[in-house]
């Protein structure tokens, strides 16, 4: 028995060595943060992560805007993704998340930033397909361009991404009949006026993929409208050029042979890849999404308003933490300087925890934190209520103790159930996309439950029996020490 | 030996205005609001802005700057002390043009708005549609996970649907006066029933009921124990002996959820107080309507019994 407590509270020590260690706001070495393998590679630290309501920023869900009960395919979905995270990083902001939730939402979270409007227009812009009228002088691909519709471009890739070294411009044969010409500029113009937009995205009808021994080529239709509009206008403009501007930004400039009626047209694409042809097919298709994707929820918080609720958080519960702790030492005594330590490991472990796994805190989830920790010593107070009882009834000190903890067990475990199974609850809740501040409150206070399980029972049972062992008989004679 | 369960018309009377009061309270939100219950935006869809302004702004010049972007029905409700320049406004779902035209109007016609300290939440109606759904299987699950509980806890004492019907109609009590108590608060400062109320809710009903099983487990111990005794003595001396634990454990939840309330930030503070509020009516409830319940049962039951031997 004593070689097992002895063992035990070396266990203890070295636990809240480390756990203080952990919690300490110091740079840890980069090996030990290396150790922490289940923590995504590259991202592996010791720190506290806040959620957005702590450090403020903006949260938006976006969903694929299909028809109800329409499948959206995983590679769509995660194109579109990729779409999106390139689009944020053009954002230039540090920490930022994008990842698919469910089967057709994508969650994307910016701390800290500056103009969330600005944030959500790049988000969920879909890349905006133009054909515009160049007149005789062809543009070149990748030049930024001004055109009659909507004004000069505010997003997309980052501007003046243009090619340094001039690409062959690839060349669209106006229907399948039309004579294939080069086009290649032989000055670059720089883009000083604004173009007419003559046809946009909206207009085509169908769009395919196909190659033959020039390469691959996109193969499209438009709709009927529009297909007479295009008639009248390459039969008046023959000879002139006709540029694809996607995002106002050229990405093909055929020369228009002939009038073409019937509204198809195809886009050849020279030497691209493979990849390449297909990403353009599916932003002509779809905008530049694979899938269509409209804002469903956004949440911006104020970083000042995330700072001061941290710190509000923190001495509320320093406050509050430090109530419990003293009312158990009022209260009962050398048992309640007892359970007062196993509470300050309780906290310690807890922090050390939400480190290293991680758990990502937000103020409900703080406040789990902290209820978690003033019901902590629930089981400690079942435990001592029982030994009183046991005392009262003429037992020894030891006897009583052994007794108290092995009859409260029941309750204890009862209660911390009850707990459990509502956090199990709460957190199935939480998982839910709009409920998802139920998750960190459901996770901390279930953390917290089970660290409770060790520290109120084996750690406050271990510091007692220590006790008992070295002062027991001093206490014997002062058992108002034990407030009975 | 101090007898509580003698004063239980007190406890019912008390109860019986507290439901009454907040039945009262679910209807004067269903006159002003149109809804017994103020739903935030988690569950109806819409927008809420929290404003803080640089210098006084009036209701009718922010109501006027949303209406003029295309949202006449706003809800406007000014937060904390005048001096705080803070202010709650509810609308339909908002687009990030309307958002950014509504940000530079108030700075234009009312007062600049300190983005740093303001927040807005927009939720699409479909969102809401599928928290509400969700809220409704947590609910379900909770409830029979309840049930379930008290049936398992009592499988084998006697009469163990007196006990079961009288935790679970102690249950409805906490929950309608904690609903009660969250609508009056909506009236008065505009607290919105949320994801976080309900989850409120969910906590403290489990801490409830755990807290009548343990009476009730108490009532079971000392029935063999005290055969001379009648039962509703053995109920009181149950009650007495366990409301030393009950009472110091919820002391310290208490303490911690009253420093939250007090010095926490104000996004928490409606969450734990409907807590708070639970956890002191769940207490009350145990010793005041449960364990009563089971005696009034018990009693008519044996007069009952008696009738019919006579």
């Amino acid at each position: 028995m004593e070689r097992r407590d002895r063992i035990l509270l070396i266990v203890i020590a070295l636990l809240a060595i480390l756990a203080v260690y952990v919690d300490l706001d110091i740079a840890h070495p980069a090996w030990l943060e290396n150790l922490l393998a289940w923590q995504p590679e590259g991202a592996r630290k010791i720190a506290i992560r806040y959620g957005l309501d702590l450090r403020g920023g903006l949260k938006v869900s976006l969903v694929a805007d299909v028809p109800e009960g329409q499948e959206v395919d995983r590679v769509s979905m995660e194109t579109a993704r990729q779409i999106v995270e390139n689009r944020v990083n053009g954002l230039g902001l540090a920490e930022t998340i994008v990842q698919i939730q469910g089967g057709r939402r994508i969650i994307v979270e910016l701390p800290g930033i500056e103009d969330p409007e600005l944030a959500i227009e790049v988000i969920r812009g879909t890349a905006l397909l133009e054909f515009v009228d160049a007149g005789y002088v062809p543009l070149m691909k990748g030049t930024v361009v001004t055109t009659t519709l909507g004004g000069p471009r505010r997003f997309g890739s980052p501007a003046g991404e243009t090619p340094a070294t001039p690409e062959p411009t690839p060349t669209l044969p106006l229907g399948p009949a039309t004579v294939v010409t080069e086009t290649t500029p032989a000055t670059p113009t720089v883009p000083s006026n604004v173009y007419e937009t003559i046809l946009t995205g909206a207009d085509l009808d169908q769009v395919g993929l196909d190659r033959d021994d020039l390469g691959y080529f996109i193969p499209f239709r438009l709709k009927v409208e529009a297909a007479e509009k295009f008639a009248q206008y390459t039969a008046s403009h023959v000879g002139q050029y006709l540029c694809i501007v996607l995002d106002k930004e050229v990405i093909s400039c055929p020369q228009i042979q002939e009038a073409i009626p019937g509204g198809n047209g195809r886009i050849t694409l020279g030497n691209a890849t493979y990849q390449e042809a297909r990403g353009l097919a599916i932003q002509l298709q779809y905008g530049a999404l694979p899938v269509p994707l409209r804002v469903e929820t956004t949440t911006t918080v104020g970083p000042t308003l995330g700072e001061i609720s941290v710190e509000k958080s923190v001495r509320a519960g320093i406050i509050g933490l430090s109530i419990v702790l003293l009312f158990m030492l009022v209260y009962y005594r050398v048992l309640g300087g007892a359970a007062d330590l196993a509470l300050l490991l309780y906290a310690a472990l807890n922090l050390a925890l939400y480190k290293l796994v991680p758990v990502t805190l937000t103020l409900p989830g703080i406040a789990g934190f902290l209820l978690s920790a003033g019901m902590a010593v629930d089981a400690n107070i079942l435990v001592f209520e029982r030994m009183k009882e046991e005392l009262r009834a003429g037992r020894s000190l030891r006897a009583a103790m052994e007794a108290g903890f092995s009859r409260a067990w029941t309750s204890i475990r009862d209660s911390q159930v009850s707990i459990l199974i509502a956090c199990a609850v709460l957190y199935l809740f939480g998982t839910n996309f709009g409920a998802s501040m139920v998750k960190g409150f459901a996770l901390t206070l279930a953390i917290g439950t089970l660290i409770n399980l060790f520290t109120a029972i084996v750690v406050t049972r271990t510091f007692l029996r220590t006790l008992l062992r070295l002062v027991g008989n001093w206490l014997q004679s002062r058992r108002w020490l034990l407030s009975v | 030996m101090f007898n509580l369960v003698e004063k239980r018309r007190w406890f019912f009377t008390v109860s019986a205005v507290l439901i009454l009061l907040s039945l009262g309270t679910l209807v004067l939100t269903q006159v002003r609001f149109g809804m017994p219950l103020r739903l935030a935006v988690d569950f109806t869809g819409g927008s809420l802005f929290v404003l803080h302004f640089d210098g006084p702004a009036t209701e009718t010049g922010i109501q006027a700057v949303f209406a003029a972007n295309g949202l006449p029905e706003t809800i406007i409700q000014r937060l904390g002390r005048p001096e705080d320049n803070t202010w709650q406004v509810r609308t339909r779902e908002v687009t990030p043009e309307q958002v950014r035209a509504i940000f530079s109007d108030l700075a234009a016609q009312v007062a600049p708005v300190n983005r740093d300290l303001s927040t807005y939440e927009s939720v699409s109606p479909i969102v809401g549609g599928e928290v509400t759904r969700a809220a409704g299987i947590a609910i379900s699950v909770a409830a029979i996970i309840i049930v379930g509980f008290i049936w398992w806890s009592f499988r084998r004492v006697p009469h163990s649907v007196r006990y079961g019907v009288s935790a679970i109609a102690a249950m409805f009590h906490d929950l309608i006066i904690v609903i009660g108590f969250y609508a009056l608060m909506g009236i008065l400062q505009g607290w919105e029933v949320d994801a976080l109320f309900l989850t409120a809710v969910l906590t403290v009903t489990s801490f409830s009921v755990q807290d009548t099983i343990v009476i009730f487990d108490r009532i079971r111990e000392n029935i063999p124990r005290y055969r001379e005794e009648s039962f509703e003595r053995v109920a009181n001396r149950s009650i007495l002996e366990t409301i030393h634990r009950s009472l110091a454990t919820q002391l310290n939840a208490i303490f911690v959820m009253i420093a939250i309330i007090l010095f926490g930030g104000d996004t928490i503070r409606p969450f734990i107080t409907a807590m708070l509020v639970g956890m002191l009516v769940g207490t009350y409830s145990s010793f005041g309507i449960a364990i009563p319940l089971v005696v009034v049962w018990e009693q008519a039951a044996s007069r009952r019994a008696k009738k019919a031997t006579a």
